[in-house]
């Protein structure tokens, strides 16, 4: 008869099995798996017994006075969020970007088409938010395949240190946020779409602890490459680039360019 | 086996006090916060302790879980439960408050080296060099010292995912948001630890159990 595993065991006496594993009735008819069962169950009630100081009734109300002088007037909303000083220069940058492409598009439309439609204005404004955009999607490339690369500076070492990647996560997260919004404005929904992937990604990397253990860097490697997101951001880079190449593409071509990249 | 503390699970009438206590305090009820932390101090203190293993970190953890949570109070607004986000705040709280009392420790002993002969001593080896003598054994305060020490020999990780598994009835996919891994991750590192206590810790438990049968444990 073959035995149950130590895991197998665990994930019984723990609650992780699934329900029709067949660990009860193989429990029900093997001595040998029922007496290693009760040891652990043995080790486990001896832990269960480890006693956890009672704080007190009033423990509570004892934090909120130790807490309450330290907490400021009012927790901060989502708007005062906005405000921090990292997202204040990301908005900052964005917002330079957006005002340059709307004064550039103004001076050629003047000098070129006096007359002509808001359409040139649209085309200019977008092509200094693809420079940016694609600058960006380079800048979050190049430190995801970093962190795939990513080892521990000494071979002896348990833990990889990822911080460097990790607060480079921290200040593309906040271009990415407004570099979505203004794809979703400008109607470009593929973009968008991309960019809030990436920002997922961007989001676990950036609430990673700074010195990660080889199973959580592989984790984290796992989760970018299940979402293949490095794939989709080349794609859109590239795609970035032809436009930025193309003097004047015509409102078709921006419409078919926007189709292909939501199919990917 | 499943022992969610109450808070952390929330019957639907203590979610819905907890949201408007939530909505007041953004409200700038400041006063408001303080229905949320008289609820669900205990229960994080719970979870505190059983992570650092004393009540002067346990307490400090509490203390910051709800100041963070204060703080970032604004982006909880859309959140399901109150008990439940706490409750994470404090188990990362408490992982980093281990690890900077590990460093603390390591400076403290050895300000040169990690360990005597250069090499990481593995804690459980101290844990079994020490059997005590069957005499010994029957006494709970020795084998509370055990079982202590076998805890300190895990992981953060392992001791984080062990509580929060075993002693408070978290799911896996909670366990490995905290420890951010994926299910599969989380759910090897709960294996891990069991079977690292177990290792440590089964000659005395057996031992006890024997005690017990022979009425020498009072």
């Amino acid at each position: 008869m073959k035995h149950l595993t130590e895991e197998e065991l665990i994930a019984f006496r723990e609650g992780m099995t699934a329900e029709k594993t067949g660990i009860p009735q193989h429990l029900a008819g093997c001595d040998e798996c029922r007496a290693e069962l009760e040891r652990l169950d043995a080790v486990l009630a001896a832990l269960d017994s480890l006693p956890v100081p009672d704080p007190g009734e009033d423990y509570g109300r004892r934090v909120w006075q130790q807490i309450a002088p330290r907490l400021p007037e009012n927790p901060a909303r989502w708007w005062q969020v906005w405000m921090l000083p990292r997202r204040l220069a990301a908005i900052g940058a964005v917002s330079a970007l957006v005002i340059a492409a709307f004064f550039v598009g103004r001076i050629s439309t003047m000098r070129s088409h006096p007359g002509d439609n808001a359409a040139n204005q649209q085309q200019v404004r977008e092509r200094v938010l693809v420079v940016a955009v694609g600058q960006h999607l380079g800048r979050s490339e190049m430190m995801l395949v970093e962190l795939s690369n990513a080892e521990p500076a000494d071979p002896k070492q348990k833990q990889v240190n990822i911080s460097a990647e990790q607060h480079r996560a921290e200040d593309l997260l906040e271009e990415n946020r407004l570099y979505r919004q203004t794809a979703l404005q400008e109607g470009d929904a593929g973009l968008a779409n991309v960019l809030d992937e990436l920002e997922r990604v961007l989001l676990d990397v950036a609430h990673s602890p700074e010195e990660v253990t080889p199973a959580q860097l592989e984790a984290i490697r796992h989760k970018i490459e299940a979402q293949g997101i490095l794939f989709k951001v080349r794609v859109v880079s590239k795609e970035l680039e032809q436009r930025q190449d193309a003097v004047k593409p015509s409102p078709t071509q921006n419409d078919s360019n926007k189709r292909e990249r939501n199919k990917v | 086996m499943n022992r969610m503390p109450q808070s952390v699970e929330s019957t639907p009438a203590i979610a819905e006090s907890d949201a408007l206590a939530v909505e007041r305090t953004l409200a700038g009820e400041r006063d408001a916060f303080r229905v949320l932390v008289e609820r669900h101090s205990q229960t994080v203190f719970r979870l505190a302790y059983r992570m650092t293993g004393n009540r002067h970190d346990a307490e400090e953890v509490v203390q910051e879980a709800f100041l963070r949570a204060y703080q970032k109070l604004g982006q909880f607004a859309a959140r399901a439960n109150f008990g439940t986000w706490v409750y994470r705040i404090a188990a990362n709280y408490a992982i980093d408050r281990m690890r900077q009392r590990q460093k603390e420790e390591a400076r403290r002993q050895n300000p040169n080296t990690d360990s005597e002969d250069g090499m990481e001593q593995d804690p459980l080896s101290k844990v079994q060099d020490a059997a005590p003598t069957p005499e010994r054994l029957t006494q709970s305060l020795e084998l509370r010292a055990q079982m202590e020490r076998a805890l300190a020999a895990l992981s953060h990780a392992e001791r984080t995912a062990f509580v929060m598994r075993h002693w408070e009835g978290c799911g896996i996919e909670e366990i490995a948001e905290v420890l951010k891994s994926n299910s599969s991750a989380a759910k090897n590192t709960v294996f891990r630890a069991v079977a690292k206590l177990r290792k440590a810790l089964q000659p005395f438990a057996g031992a006890r159990t024997q005690a017990k049968v022979m009425g020498t444990e009072s």
